[in-house]
Order: C-alpha cells, then sequence, then structure tokens
C-alpha cells in the first residue's frame, strides 16, 4: 500500500503540468481534467484510510522513500514520504474539500475565460499542501511549504487586471516570507544540533537538546506558523487575499492552507513538549489572535471579509490548542477538520450569493435572500449553526474541548485562557448572526448598479450546489462521530499523545457556560440587526468600530513601522553608502590615479635621470643586503 | 663570438702556457645554442653574398629553419633524459644543461619564431615606389630625413640585418639562463644586449624616437653591466672563483682550501653581499624591476613594435632564468639575506607598475608598465624559494611570452597615416569597426589581468599559490591589490574598444599576411589552451623543476 502515497502528490502534480503546459487546446476539458485527479488523489487517500483502519492502532504508520534530493557527504534529503494517522486526516480533508471545490469551481468560473489555468493551479496547490503534510522531513516539508504559498500568490491575484488582487497577491507574498525564514532558521538550527531534519530522528531527540536551543526552534516554527496561519503579528494578508476568487478562498484561506501552521506545531509536538516558554508564546499568539480575528469580523460588511476575520479567530483556538500541549493537540486537529467543513461551506455560500448577486460582496445590499436562494440558505444556515456551536453540531463539539482544555491547563492561566475562549464563543455567536440576518433575512436592499443592471438573484446552478450540501452533512454530522466516544482522541493519540485535561469546574459546567454565552452573542446581534433595519450606508459607529472596519489598524501599524521603518533604514544606507562606502572606494580610486599622475612624472625621459634611480636603487640593494645580515 | 672560447682562457690565465688542456665541449648537449649561432653567422654572410633582392626571403627561411632546429634539439635532448636523469653540466663547468635550462630555452626558442614572423610581415603599410616595406628602416645608418635616405627609399632598401641580429640575441638567450659561472653569464648578457640595442634603433616610422630609445637603452644597459660585473669580481674575491658550483660551497662554508693569493679576503661576507646586491641590480635591470625599470617604457614605445614584443617576451624569459639559477644554485645558503630584500623588490614592482600604468596614454607605454608589473608578480614567484616557486615561474614566463608578443602584435595591425596609432584615444570604438581584432586584443588583456580560462589566470594562480605556500603571503595580498588595479587599465582599454563611439577620423586595420596572423592566432590558442587546460603544462614545468648543481 506504502506504494500509493506518491500518487497522492502524483495524481493532482500531474493535472497541473498538464493543464499549465497544455495550453489552449484543453481549454474545453481542462476543468474536467483537473477534478478528475483531485478526485483519484481523494480516492487513493480513501483507500489508504480502509487499509489503515484494518490495522493495530501503533502500526498504522506508512513510509515511502522516492529517492535521495541531495545526496552531499553529511548532508541528505530524502524524496520520502510518512503517512500516518495525523497526515490521513489532512490527506482527507485537502483532497475531500478539495475536489468538491473543483466541482464547485466548474460552476462558479463557467464565465471566466482562463478556467484552464485556474484549475492548473488548484491542482498545484492542492498537490503541495499534500506533499507538505505527506513529507517525512522538515526539507520536504518546507518545499511544500513554498508550494502551497507560491499557489496562494497566483490564485489570490489570479484576476491580475485588478489593481487590488495583484496588491494584494504581493502583500500575501512578502507577509508569507516572514514567516518562511522562520521556518528556514528553525530548520538550520535542527540541522546544526541534531545533523538531520528527519522527523524520525529530530522528533526523537528532542528531548536530548538543551532547552534553550528547543525554544529558539519551537519559537521559529511559531513565526512560520504565524505567516501561513495568518496568525498576529503576521495576520494582515489574509483579509486582502479575499480578492481571490471565492473557491479559492474556501479551499486555501480557510480549510486547508490556513491550517498548514496548526501541523507544523502538532507536527513538532516533541519539541513543543520540551520547551515551555515556547508553549506559552503560542498560547498567547492563538487568545489574541482569536480575540483580533473576532472584532475584526463583527465590523466588516464584506461577507468574504467577516468570513476571513472569522477564520483567523477560529484557528486562534487551533492555535491555542496546539500551544496547551497534550491536552490540546487533538482537539486543535479535531477543530481544524470540522472548521474546515463548516468554513468551506459558509464560504461557497458566499460565493453563491456573490454569484446570484452580480458579484456584490456588501452585506448592506443584500438582505431576505432567503426567498432567492433556498438551497445557499439552508446549507449556510447549518454551517452557521456549526459555527457557533449549537449544540450537536460539529463547531459545538470540537469547539467545547477547546474550551474545556483551556480551563483545564490549570492556575490562573487557565482561567484566564478558559474565559477568553468563553468571551471568543460570545463574539463568533454574534457576527455570524450578523452576518447571517444581514444576508438572509429582513428586507431587501439591493439597487441598480450605476449602469443600471439590477441584480435578479437566483440559485446557483447543480455543481454549486452539490458541494455546498454535501459540506452541509460535514458541518452537522463530523463532530458528532468524531466526538461521541473519542474516536478522534484514539485516532490520533498514538501520533500526537494525548493527556486528559481536568478543568477546575465540572466538564457539564463548561458546556453549560459555552451554550449560555452562545445564546447571549446571538440575542445581542438580533436585538441590532432582527429587530431594527440594516442601513445601507454604514453609520460612524464608535472609536473600535471604526478601528476594526480597519482591521483593528494592523496596516497603519506595519505602514508607520515597517515600511516607513524600512523607508528609514534604506535612506540611512544609502546614504552610508554614498558617502562613506563609495567615498572610501572613490577616494581610493582618486588617491591611487593622484599616485600615478606623480609617479609618472618621475619618468622624465632623460637618461641620466633613470640612471640615478638605478645608481639609488642598487645602493638601497647594497644597504638592505648588508642590514639583513647585521639584524 | 662563443662564450666557450672566452671561458676557457679564463680558467687557464694563471698556468703555464705549455698545459694548455684541449677543452672539452659535448656538442650533442650544446647543440640548440650552436644551431642558432651557426645560423646567425650565415646570416651576415648571407648580407654579404646574397643579392639584396633575394636576401629578405634568404634570411627568413634561414632564421625559421634554424629556430625550428634549434627546438627539435631541445625536444630531442628533454626526450633523452637531459631534462631530468641525465642532467649535467657542459662546456667544462660553463654551461648547465638541466630541465630548467631546457624549458626556458624551448620558450624561448618558441616566442623567437612568432615573434620572427612580425619582423618578416610586409603588407601593413602600404608599398613604397613599388617596394614592399617592412617595420624596418631602409637603410639605419642614413640620417632620418636625409637626402640619403630618400634615396634608400626610392631604391627599395630593406634592412635584412634584423634577422641575423636577432639570431645572435636568441643565441645569447639561450645561453643566459643556462651560465653556471659569473663569466658566461656576463658574456651571454652582452651577446643578447648589443644586438637589442641595435634593433631598437632601426624603426622605419618615427626615426628619431627610435634611435632616441636605443641609445638610452645601451647607457642604462652599459650602466647596469658595470654593476654586474663589479659584483662579479666581488664575488670572485669572495669564492676565488666565479663558478656557481664552487661559489655556493664557500658559501655554505664546506669547502676547505683557500686560494693563498685571496687568503685576505675570501669568505669576507661583506664582498659576497655587496657582490650579490650588484648582480642582482644587472639581472633586475633585465626582468625591468623597480627602481630599475625606467628604461622600459621608453624603449618598448620607441624600439620597432615586432622587437618590443620579442624583447618584452623572449628577454624577460632569460632573464628570470638566469635570475632564478643564480638565486637557487649559487644563494641557497643565503636564503635568509636575499628574500627580505626581493620581497621589497617585488612588492615596489608590482605596485608601480599597476600604479603608474592608469595614467598611461600610449598603448606601447600601458603595456610596458604592465610588463613592470607582471615582473613583480613573477618575483613572488622566485621569492617562495620552493620547487613549486620554480615551476609556477616556468609556467608563468611560457604563459606570459606569448600574450605579449601576441598584444604587440595586434598593435602593429592598428595603423593611420601616420603608422601605427599607438595613442589610446584611437582605439576608442575598435570593436565596432574591427569586431575580431578588437575581441582577439581583448582575449590578451584579460589574460594580463590574470581573468579565468586565460594563461593569465593559471599563470598567476600558480605564482601566487606557490608564493604563499612558501610563507609570502604578505606578497600575495599585495599582488591581488595589484592585480586589481591592473584589471582597471586593461578593462579600461576594452571598455574603450567595444563601449565608445570610433572617431571619424579613427585608425584602421591592416590586414596583415599569413605571418602576423599566425603570430596572433598562435598567441590566442596558447592563452586559451594554458587557461583551459594547464594542467599538461603545469606538470611539464614541474617535471623541469630541477637545477642541477
Amino acid at each position: 500500500m506504502e506504494n500509493l502515497i506518491a500518487l497522492l502528490v502524483g495524481a493532482p502534480l500531474l493535472g497541473a503540468a498538464v493543464l499549465l503546459c497544455g495550453g489552449r487546446r484543453l481549454d474545453k476539458t481542462g476543468h474536467w481534467i483537473g477534478t478528475l485527479l483531485a478526485a483519484v488523489s481523494f480516492a487513493i487517500g480513501l483507500a489508504l484510510f480502509v487499509d489503515m483502519l484494518g490495522k493495530s492502532a501503533d502500526d498504522r504508520a506508512l513510509h515511502q522513500r522516492l529517492y535521495t534530493w541531495i545526496p552531499v557527504e553529511g548532508f541528505q534529503a530524502d524524496i520520502a514520504f510518512q503517512l500516518d494517522q495525523l497526515s490521513m486526516t489532512f490527506v482527507l480533508l485537502i483532497s475531500g474539500v478539495g475536489t468538491l471545490i473543483h466541482v464547485y469551481s466548474i460552476g462558479y468560473m463557467e464565465h471566466d475565460e482562463r478556467r484552464r489555468r485556474f484549475f492548473g493551479y488548484l491542482n498545484l496547490f492542492v498537490a503541495a499542501m499534500l506533499l507538505l503534510v505527506l513529507a517525512d522531513n522538515y526539507l520536504l516539508l518546507y518545499f511544500g511549504w513554498e508550494g502551497v504559498g507560491l499557489a496562494s500568490y497566483l490564485l489570490i491575484g489570479f484576476w491580475q487586471h485588478k489593481p487590488s488582487a495583484a496588491t494584494a497577491a504581493k502583500k500575501a507574498f512578502l507577509v508569507n516570507r516572514v514567516g518562511d525564514m522562520g521556518l528556514s532558521i528553525a530548520i538550520m538550527i535542527m540541522f546544526t544540533t541534531f545533523g538531520t531534519f528527519a522527523f524520525g530522528p529530530v522528533l526523537g531527540a528532542a528531548g536530548e537538546a538543551s532547552e534553550g536551543t528547543l525554544t529558539a526552534i519551537g519559537l521559529m516554527l511559531l513565526l512560520a506558523a504565524c505567516g501561513k496561519s495568518a496568525q498576529v503579528p503576521l495576520q494582515s494578508w489574509l483579509g486582502d487575499a479575499m480578492e481571490g476568487p471565492t473557491p479559492v478562498s474556501a479551499l486555501i484561506h480557510a480549510a486547508t492552507m490556513v491550517t498548514a501552521g496548526v501541523y507544523l506545531i502538532v507536527r513538532s509536538a516533541d519539541i513543543f513538549n520540551a520547551a515551555p516558554d515556547a508553549q506559552t508564546v503560542v498560547v498567547v499568539v492563538g487568545a489574541v489572535t482569536l480575540l483580533f480575528g473576532a472584532i475584526v469580523g463583527c465590523a466588516k460588511d464584506d461577507i468574504k471579509k467577516a468570513l476571513a476575520g472569522s477564520t483567523m479567530s477560529q484557528i486562534g483556538y487551533m492555535i491555542l490548542a496546539a500551544g496547551l500541549g497534550p491536552i490540546g493537540y487533538v482537539f486543535a486537529i479535531m477543530h481544524l477538520v470540522t472548521h474546515g467543513f463548516f468554513k468551506a461551506g459558509l464560504f461557497l455560500g458566499a460565493g453563491s450569493v456573490m454569484h446570484g448577486m452580480n458579484d456584490e460582496v456588501d452585506m448592506r445590499r443584500y438582505g431576505g435572500l432567503r426567498k432567492y436562494m433556498p438551497v445557499t440558505f439552508v446549507t449556510f444556515g447549518l454551517g452557521y449553526l456549526a459555527i457557533i456551536g449549537f449544540p450537536g453540531l460539529s463547531g459545538f463539539f470540537s469547539k467545547d474541548m477547546i474550551i474545556e482544555a483551556a480551563f483545564a491547563k490549570g492556575g490562573t492561566q487557565g482561567w484566564i485562557l478558559g474565559s477568553v475562549t468563553l468571551l471568543g464563543a460570545a463574539i463568533t455567536a454574534y457576527y455570524m448572526t450578523r452576518v447571517m440576518l444581514m444576508t438572509f433575512f429582513g428586507e431587501k436592499r439591493w439597487q441598480a448598479d450605476a449602469e443600471g443592471h439590477e441584480p435578479h438573484p437566483h440559485e446557483s446552478p447543480k455543481s454549486m450546489t452539490i458541494p455546498m450540501i454535501l459540506l452541509a452533512f460535514g458541518s452537522v454530522f463530523a463532530g458528532g462521530i468524531f466526538g461521541v466516544g473519542d474516536r478522534f482522541v484514539h485516532w490520533l493519540e498514538p501520533v500526537t499523545g494525548y493527556a486528559h485535561g481536568h478543568p477546575p469546574i465540572s466538564a457539564a459546567a463548561v458546556t453549560s457556560a459555552t451554550v449560555a454565552v452562545m445564546v447571549i452573542g446571538v440575542g445581542v446581534a438580533y436585538l441590532q440587526y432582527g429587530r431594527r433595519p440594516v442601513p445601507v450606508v454604514a453609520p460612524r459607529g464608535s472609536l473600535l468600530t471604526r478601528a476594526a472596519r480597519r482591521d483593528l489598524l494592523q496596516d497603519d501599524f506595519n505602514h508607520a513601522v515597517f515600511v516607513r521603518g524600512g523607508t528609514h533604514l534604506t535612506r540611512s544606507l544609502v546614504y552610508v553608502d554614498h558617502s562613506l562606502v563609495d567615498g572610501v572606494v572613490n577616494g581610493t580610486a582618486a588617491s591611487v590615479g593622484g599616485l600615478s599622475g606623480r609617479l609618472r612624472k618621475l619618468q622624465n625621459g632623460y637618461a641620466r635621470s633613470y640612471a640615478v634611480s638605478m645608481f639609488g636603487g642598487t645602493a638601497v640593494l647594497i644597504a638592505a643586503t648588508l642590514l639583513m645580515r647585521a639584524v | 663570438m662563443s662564450s666557450m672560447a672566452v671561458h676557457s682562457l679564463w680558467t687557464t690565465a694563471a698556468e703555464p702556457l705549455d698545459k694548455i688542456p684541449a677543452p672539452h665541449i659535448e656538442y650533442t648537449q650544446l647543440s640548440p645554442v650552436l644551431i642558432v649561432i651557426g645560423a646567425a653567422i650565415l646570416g651576415v654572410l648571407v648580407e654579404a653574398f646574397v643579392p639584396r633582392k633575394a636576401r629578405y626571403h634568404s634570411q627568413l627561411f634561414l632564421s625559421v629553419v634554424a629556430l625550428v632546429a634549434a627546438f627539435a634539439a631541445i625536444v630531442a635532448l628533454a626526450a633523452g633524459g637531459y631534462g631530468s636523469t641525465k642532467a649535467q653540466i657542459a662546456a667544462m663547468g660553463a654551461i648547465a644543461v638541466d630541465g630548467p635550462a631546457l624549458f626556458l630555452q624551448g620558450t624561448i626558442l618558441l616566442a623567437s619564431v612568432v615573434a620572427i614572423f612580425t619582423f618578416a610581415e610586409r603588407r601593413l603599410d602600404p608599398a613604397d615606389h613599388g617596394h614592399k616595406v617592412d617595420s624596418f628602416a631602409a637603410e639605419a645608418a642614413a640620417v632620418p630625413g636625409s637626402d640619403q635616405e630618400k634615396a634608400a627609399v626610392k631604391a627599395g632598401f630593406t634592412t635584412t640585418e634584423v634577422f641575423p641580429l636577432a639570431l645572435f640575441a636568441i643565441a645569447g638567450m639561450l645561453v643566459f639562463p643556462a651560465a653556471n659561472d659569473l663569466l658566461t653569464l656576463f658574456v651571454a648578457l652582452e651577446v643578447f644586449s648589443l644586438p637589442l640595442y641595435l634593433l631598437c634603433a632601426v624603426a622605419r616610422r618615427k626615426r628619431l624616437m627610435s634611435q632616441e630609445a636605443a641609445v638610452k637603452y645601451f647607457l642604462l644597459g652599459a650602466f647596469s653591466s658595470a654593476f654586474l660585473l663589479f659584483g662579479i669580481a666581488l664575488l670572485y674575491g669572495y669564492a676565488g672563483s666565479v663558478s656557481y658550483a664552487t661559489i655556493a660551497s664557500v658559501v655554505d662554508g664546506t669547502v676547505g682550501s683557500v686560494n693563498p693569493a685571496l687568503a685576505d679576503t675570501m669568505g669576507n661576507d661583506a664582498l659576497l653581499l655587496i657582490g650579490f646586491a650588484m648582480i642582482l641590480t644587472g639581472l633586475l635591470f633585465k626582468v625591468g624591476a623597480v627602481p630599475f625599470h625606467m628604461w622600459t617604457p621608453d624603449v618598448y614605445q620607441g624600439a620597432p613594435t615586432p622587437v618590443t614584443g620579442f624583447m618584452a617576451a623572449a628577454t624577460k624569459v632569460a632573464a628570470f632564468g638566469a635570475l632564478l639559477r643564480l638565486l637557487y644554485v649559487v644563494l641557497p645558503g643565503l636564503t635568509w639575506d636575499w628574500r627580505p630584500v626581493m620581497w621589497g623588490v617585488a612588492i615596489v614592482t608590482m605596485l608601480g607598475g599597476a600604479i603608474v600604468a592608469i595614467t598611461q596614454t600610449d598603448i606601447k607605454r600601458l603595456l610596458a608598465y604592465s610588463s613592470i608589473a607582471h615582473a613583480g608578480f613573477l618575483l613572488a614567484g622566485v621569492i617562495a624559494a620552493t620547487p613549486s616557486g620554480i615551476s609556477s615561474v616556468l609556467f608563468y614566463l611560457g604563459a606570459y611570452s606569448f600574450v605579449t608578443i601576441g598584444a604587440f602584435a595586434v598593435v602593429t595591425l592598428v595603423r593611420d597615416a601616420g603608422g601605427e596609432a599607438t595613442h589610446l584615444s584611437k582605439w576608442a570604438g575598435l570593436g565596432r569597426r574591427s569586431p575580431l581584432v578588437a575581441a582577439v586584443f581583448a582575449v590578451f588583456l584579460l589574460a594580463f589581468a590574470g581573468i579565468p580560462l586565460t594563461s593569465g589566470f593559471s599563470g598567476k594562480f600558480a605564482v601566487f599559490k606557490a608564493a604563499a605556500d612558501g610563507g609570502a603571503g604578505a606578497l600575495v595580498v599585495v599582488g591581488v591589490i595589484s592585480s586589481a588595479i591592473a584589471a582597471f587599465f586593461y578593462i579600461r582599454v576594452i571598455v574603450l574598444m567595444f563601449f565608445s563611439e570610433p572617431k571619424a577620423d579613427g585608425p584602421t586595420v591592416a590586414v596583415p599576411s599569413a605571418l602576423t596572423t599566425l603570430t596572433i592566432t598562435a598567441g590566442v590558442v596558447v592563452t586559451l589552451v594554458l587557461g583551459f587546460a594547464p594542467q599538461y603544462f603545469l606538470d611539464l614545468a614541474n617535471q623541469a623543476s630541477v637545477f642541477v648543481r
């Protein structure tokens, strides 16, 4: 079976190659090829999954070594794969959700003349993402990591004729570079410390290295995770990334790629377990981001940006859980998977709404769409109930576990984290209810655009609604399937380790509190947006609202500190270069030239002067020779 | 006359006349020198007896055949093991036949063959009164601008004497690096210097400048010869002999018997050191090291360009050969005394040559200063005082001589109404007008600058590596700095040729005959071969790096 692992990556990679090199003759069939190859990958993943279920829990990891990538004395990098329960979870999520989104895109991108290229990029993304989670060493993981970054860049900027899309792509790429530096530094430290970067030896020997080294590796890995998963302080690119086509936002910037940071931290569990300081930083980053994203989500009128804030916030939950150590790893991944379902569903729903509304994204111009788009309304609604943690649905199980684990951290820290996660749950309920109400309820608020086209909201074609329906099933049932009887815990425990956390208050109390804050959040939103008509033009709002609309001033901060600071730094460096470095260089050249001119005058053309020079030279030679003997 | 006769006169001077033994001469081992000298004498006879019209072809034929035959003899000797296992001292202790001698003699002969081709070039200037003209004056003895000169030009006279003169010079150069006693050294020096003085004076154009150069060269050469001779006298006083081997053993203190006539002076280190310094002056003058270099730019500029190329290449090879033998055979026991002094000379030579070259505006003077800087690089290899130092210098000399002759041959092609257009401003835009010639010249300049994949890089790398291994790391640093400075003016010429607008009244590039073409081609081929695949030749130089004692 292990020989199939390479095919998981190979099938979409082949698709990308065929579609991107195939040229116009594939314009008619390209999207089918891309979808088929993504489905092939999913089918292989399912086959491997069934095979894996048939084995005992400790015997499930598969390895495949293709060839040695970089054979250098003392430095060996293999193209080798490792498929264990953790990787398998991701493989199914990526190829499954990926295939659905391919299907959705057939309809969504129908009128785009560059659809073939779009599917080529999507396949490239799936291949790179699978490589990322299947690699058996950090270097190959890094390769996949950069691959998804590239695919993300290409897809955010897919509509490159829009300057905003091109700029957003560049922004995402640059911010991600900061994180990538962290990953490469972490890998370098690993290599100097352990002499290898394969998971087995590095993680197996993690206990032997000094805590300082491990903390350094952990912090660098966290920096990488922050970049890819849009965590504070590298969160600024995600909102702008919504410039990409909506399927891209669903697949890459909600369900899969942005969770790569969580994978990285959980995969490196042995390092973080031995570096408590790094873990603390992870938890802080997660807690800050989950509030940051939630607050931003409350203020956005652009439906995709509101969802983007939500994504940031939910990944904050996952990072926080991953920072809790063995009591949280499993739940981080569990929330990651359930979030993959409901957030992808929500984004596809948003795409469906935009599809019916002439690509309008401002929720203040929606309203009452439930009558026009019943399927979208129902599937979106199920995703909504899942994300706010409505009892029995997916999000309820996974989020509740994380809140419990946060309390179980113990001490003051536990109470703080628990409260933050509860607060986050309340805000989540609030902003999601707001999205729901503004979009599907109330009076219709849409108007004709500048050219007089009035939108005619309508339900999307089957190729778009069927993926939404399937994802809605996941939003409803995945949490129950995972959570009941601790199935997911037993599944992942052999890889990530698991320790049952004991919260200071009873689990039932935590659950009750979770439900209570959810109800409060929904209630407040209903009072604000359900009972009163929604103004078409946004009111000025409080200071916090205005700041949240500007993404809590993240860009202003980056501009003031990094852009202006960088500009000043380069200006001063240019000044130093001009005055000092060039001064020295030019000065040297000038002085050599001057010396040359002066020495040249010695060459006056008179044989007598030349003879004097020779005579003097000989005298010096003699004197020097005698002197050498004397000393 | 040949040096052997002088030598035997000297060795027997103190003996009663009736005991003169017949000197034993190894004709086989000395055949390269004998062939060239024989041809030179034949050349004189050709001048005397062959009709004027046939002289040019006879002289050219004779010279080329003699040089090729001499080179064949060298190869045969080397193949016969005379460069290694059968190395010996021939002609009653006067001439060494060993690896370095054969290697250097071979280099001199090859360089001379291609140089002779440029001597014989008659296609560059338009025919004068229906007679083809070469680079040499119609009648060297005529006063420039006089009626006598005009008559000579009209009659189509040519100075075919340059061929036998060159052959004499070559013969002297062949003996110079092989000389194994001080008097042979001196005689060889004069044998090759005197014809060179004459050759410098016979330029067809700019004759006054040519004559001025010759006079300067002669005066200063005589001055340096005087130092050399004085040094020889002092060393004789110190060792009681002029033989290298004997002096070396006195320096080492292994000779017990004292010549009673010299009992007062023998072993007096002051004599040794002062004499050594004076001999060094003579040799450093010939290699053009600072501060004995001042003749170089003037003479290089004034001499007919083919002679300049020949002189710059072959003289340097011969003089460095003699310097190596002196330092490695006679004075190895004195290494700690001569090394610091030579350090100083090498540093000022490298820096001086490179720095002054920057402000030169004449291509021939530029190349002259470049040759000074290269002398400095070579001195760095000499100072290494290791076998790899010897072999690296041998390799460098071989590489350098072909680059030099090739470069000067290109200079002869770029002409305007006044002859060669040597002012740099006239070379502007040459690459646009004559891309091939400019590209070839660029190859030579890159080789001078020591850019990889040219022989200049291989050579420079070899000497610097030898110097660093020999404990002269600081010298290498200075060498690299000088190379950087030197690169500036080499590259500047390339920039000038390819990136400047050509001048309206710029020079034209003459189409040469097969002779100069052959010379330039040989230069380019050797430059590139030694740059791409230097290993075989480095090995050859390595095998040839042992001096016989």
